[in-house]
């Protein structure tokens, strides 16, 4: 396994603790309910697990992309579920492009109050006409005086039914890459509504939102950096979203083993325990193997990207071997619980449907692999 | 306020432990923990600390090799600095041996208005060390204590007992024993965790300390562990397969026990 350091450790047992303390008793009520409750972003933040990775000077704790991965692997381990990281960790695709481009007014209205847990924010760049190509979106915000006023609708928003504020991709010129800007509209503003809180196949403790924007006047100053390029300030994040994605892939995986394990151990058939099967054995394995390839990847290209390589390609190919895993290992855990895995309540059984989104979301598997082969130099 | 923590770092409890069939103690030469039954004791000092507005809480710990990951959770966890005595002729200390070299590290830990300790550690159970060191620093010794609080230099104690518990009051300084479970340690958080990297670990030999060699280790031990043995395995259960009768089995197991 690859090696973290005494403090990544550390700080994986904190959140592997806090996890077990503040998570799991309400898991299930939250999966039920489909969402999170705000409380619960103020206890992380508190106990400083909503800012790791992003820096002091923004209000956040500190480290690295190691640090944060290490952190979420701790959640991961102690039975955390997708929709639960997705939603309490939306801050983490909302608002990297506002530390890297932002206005000191855009950090202090919305970054540091949504690292201190007290504003929740969301990254709505999908919209019900496409979400593989970004550079198409047609939300449109129209310059008028010193505001824009925006129309348009967003679809598969997390966190969108609760969110205080929603960065929002829009089209500010013409059409493709370059005619597109990011602006963050405060959810109180009128002509901005949730039109539909969607229901899921999994990822149920995440609320999802399709989002509806007419006439929504918003201040000119909550644009992101320079006008048209929006495109690229969303490309920059895409590589730590795939790791981050990664992530999630193979800590569901390394889950449902390690859950599935101890069912082959204590589960009889036949007179003897499951485990006793060399099929069995040889599944078991299968899985390990999987998730040891999928972890050590994972984190090998985040420490590149820490270093500072290019790895724009392997963290496509990142992402995509640890939701495969995801899928394949989540998979086989069901088989193994039989029955009890098809139940709902059984937590391989969650495992298994949250998976199902990875090689969707956060881009398609397809188009990733599309990207890395020009990239790579396959065309 | 000052406080003093004594903490020990012990073999993580979740590696089955194993004995050194030649000397009968426990092997550590691996990594160590903090153990969580002082987790305890380092939460009320901070919280102490707290209340009190000013002062600091220093950990001390005796341990092998110089180790100090133990240390690094607690100093994470709040705590200012650590006191740390390694030193290969404490190999094999009893308790008082334990007892000795604690009170003066201690000493050496500068001013302290209070000592805490856990009631027992979780990988040799003796239970007398917070006695000893009490007796050895000349202080007044409390123990089982469920909460602690300092009126000017006076302590006043909940100690823990069967029925219920006891109010204790001492004068400071004093040595207490903490019981497990009775505050909610905090986790460290990652900023903790960064700043404990430079925190001071203060690491002694026991000549650093002034203690004769052959008043601790196996040379001073009082006690001489004669034999270690495998402890029984836990017989099998009864498995009753319920054919809509078998509580009629239960209540006669339980009547045969006595307890109903
Ligand atoms: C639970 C959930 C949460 C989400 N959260 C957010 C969020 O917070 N913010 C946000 O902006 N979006 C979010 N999304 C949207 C997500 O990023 C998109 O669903 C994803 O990008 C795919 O877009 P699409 O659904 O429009 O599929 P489409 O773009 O219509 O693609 C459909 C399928 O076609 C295939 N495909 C598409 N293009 C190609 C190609 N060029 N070559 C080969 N195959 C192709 C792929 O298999 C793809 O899965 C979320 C989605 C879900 C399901």
């Amino acid at each position: 396994m690859t090696e973290l350091t005494d403090e990544q450790i550390a700080l994986k047992d904190t959140a592997r603790r806090f996890t077990e303390r503040h998570i799991i008793p309400n898991l299930e009520e939250w999966e039920e309910t489909g969402r999170l409750p705000r409380e619960l972003h103020r206890v992380a933040a508190a106990q400083g697990l909503l800012g790791v990775g992003h820096s002091e000077e923004v209000g956040g704790e500190g480290g690295t992309l190691l640090d944060a991965c290490a952190m979420q692997e701790g959640f991961m381990e102690a039975g955390a579920s997708g929709g639960l990281m997705a939603s309490l960790f939306t801050h983490g695709i909302a608002v990297p492009h506002m530390i890297a481009h932002g206005s000191p007014h855009l950090i202090d209205t919305y970054v540091r109050p949504t690292l201190a847990g007290e504003l929740i924010g969301s990254l709505a760049v999908t919209e019900p006409g496409g979400g593989s190509d970004v550079a198409g979106i047609t939300t449109r915000a129209q310059r008028d005086g010193e505001d824009y006023i925006i129309n348009g609708s967003k679809t598969f928003i997390t966190s969108g039914v609760r969110a205080d504020y929603v960065t929002t991709a829009v089209r500010t010129g013409g059409t493709g890459h370059s005619g597109i800007s990011m602006i963050v509209v405060d959810s109180n503003t009128p002509g901005f509504s949730v039109t539909r809180e969607l229901r899921k196949m999994g990822w149920h403790a995440s609320d999802t939102a399709e989002l509806s924007y007419v006439d929504a006047r918003v201040p000119a100053q909550n644009l992101i950096g320079e006008l048209g390029q929006g495109f690229y300030y969303i490309a920059e994040q895409f590589v730590v979203e795939r790791i981050f994605l990664a992530l999630m892939g193979y800590g569901h995986a390394a889950r449902a083993l390690s859950l599935a394990a101890q069912y082959c151990k204590d589960r009889i058939t036949f007179g003897k325990p499951l485990v006793a099967n060399q099929v069995v054995r040889s599944k078991l394995v299968e899985m390990h193997r999987q998730v040891e390839v999928a972890r050590t990847y994972t984190l090998e290209v985040a420490r590149r990207h820490v270093a500072g390589d290019n790895v724009i390609a392997e963290a496509c190919l990142a992402k995509q071997t640890a939701v495969a895993t995801a899928v394949d290992v989540t998979n086989e855990a069901v088989q193994l619980f039989g029955g009890a895995g098809y139940m709902h309540g059984t937590e391989v059984e969650r495992h298994y449907r949250d998976a199902r989104l990875l090689p969707i979301g956060g881009g398609a598997t397809e188009v990733l692999t599309d990207l890395a082969a020009r990239l790579l130099g396959y065309s | 306020m000052n406080v003093v923590v004594c903490v020990k770092q012990i073999p993580d409890p979740a590696d089955p432990g194993a004995l050194d069939p030649n000397t009968k103690t426990l092997k550590r030469d691996g990594k160590l923990i903090l153990d969580e039954s002082d987790s305890y004791g380092v939460e009320m000092a901070l919280q102490l600390v707290d209340a009190a507005g000013s002062g600091e809480v220093t950990l001390v710990s005796m341990a092998p090799n110089g180790e100090v990951s133990g240390l690094r959770t607690a100093l994470a966890m709040g705590a200012a600095k650590a006191v740390l005595v390694s030193d290969d002729a404490l190999a094999g200390s009893d308790a008082l041996g334990t007892s000795k070299v604690l009170a003066k590290a201690i000493a050496r830990a500068g001013e302290a208005d209070l000592i805490l300790t856990a009631t027992e550690s979780s990988d040799g159970y003796t239970g007398t060390v917070p006695e000893q060191i009490a007796e050895l620093l000349q202080l007044p010794s409390v123990t089982f204590a469920k909460e602690i609080a300092v009126d000017g230099s006076t302590l006043k104690v909940q100690r823990q007992t069967e029925a219920g518990y006891d109010e204790v009051e001492c004068p400071l300084p004093a040595v207490v024993s903490v019981t497990a479970g009775v505050v909610e340690p905090r986790y460290p958080s990652f900023k903790g965790i960064m700043a404990a990297k430079s925190k001071p670990v203060d690491q002694v030999t026991i000549a650093d300390l002034g203690i004769d060699a052959a008043s601790v280790g196996w040379a001073g031990a009082g006690q001489e562990i004669v034999e270690i043995a495998q402890a029984e395995a836990r017989e099998a259960g009864t498995i009753i397969e319920d054919d809509g009768e078998a509580f009629a089995q239960v209540v006669k197991f339980l009547d045969d026990l006595k307890v109903v």
